[in-house]
């Protein structure tokens, strides 16, 4: 069992180690997801948020401007996720007096 | 789980240890405007702060950061931050642009880059009072002095 878990251990680092050596360097124009069609041929969004994230909302980091500003609606969902997971242990678990 | 812990190691280690937490936590929420961070991130420290005294202080002397019942009540208040920031903007625009919040101290990204930090600050309470409030009620703690 030592000896599968080796094994095991071994290819999924194996595996690792590939993928970050095939990854491509930051900032190439090829890469998929810098260009502005995907391999569908469609428009994509990933392109006009590096151009417009700054100039847009004056924020250095482009994935806060798309999280809390582009994508706010969505994040709002998350933190109604933890909201709701605090009400329910609320009402479920708390004794009284709270 | 309510009582003191018994040995006076864990009980200063954890005194000094969760003060540095939470700074970390605010430092990480702060540096989400420049790099890896945010809300989620810094609230998850600053919670870790808290449960690290709930565990090694016990569950009576930690309530003086923050209480179980304060818990409850700011998480509710850091979620009405985010959704009254978006409502707030429903006034002049759409839903969650803070460009048309009704306030007039910025320009368009000015107003952004603010609408952005203030959104945080209400994800880092809900969060971090969230999942202290969470650990409360699994373990049965409260602010009644009886147990």
């Amino acid at each position: 069992m030592k000896v599968f878990q080796f094994f095991l251990l071994a290819i999924l680092a194996a595996m690792l180690f590939y993928t970050v050596l095939e990854l491509p360097p930051r900032g190439e124009l090829d890469a998929p997801s810098n260009r502005y069609v995907s391999l569908a041929e469609t428009q994509v969004a990933g392109p006009y948020y590096i151009q417009n994230a700054y100039a847009d909302a004056k924020t250095p980091n482009m994935v806060a401007v798309i999280l809390a500003d582009y994508r706010s609606v969505d994040t709002l969902g998350e933190v109604v996720v933890v909201f709701a997971g605090m009400m329910v242990c609320f009402f479920i678990l708390r004794r009284r007096p709270w | 789980m309510v009582g003191q812990t018994q040995s006076p190691i864990i009980e200063v280690a954890a005194r000094w240890l969760a003060p540095a937490i939470q700074l970390i936590g605010i430092y990480v929420f702060f540096h989400g405007h420049y790099g890896p961070g945010g809300g989620f991130q810094g609230g998850v420290l600053l919670a870790a702060g808290v449960l690290l005294l709930r565990m090694s202080m016990g569950a009576i002397p930690s309530q003086a950061q923050v209480s179980s019942r304060a818990a409850v009540i700011l998480c509710a208040l850091g979620a009405m931050i985010f959704l009254g920031t978006g409502l707030a903007a429903l006034s002049g625009g759409y839903f969650m642009d803070y460009e048309a919040l009704p306030v007039s101290w910025f320009d368009g990204p000015g107003m952004r880059y603010y609408g952005i930090l203030f959104i945080e600050v209400g994800i880092t309470i809900a969060v971090m009072t969230g999942l202290i409030a969470i650990y409360d009620d699994l373990l049965g703690i409260n602010n009644a002095r009886d147990n």
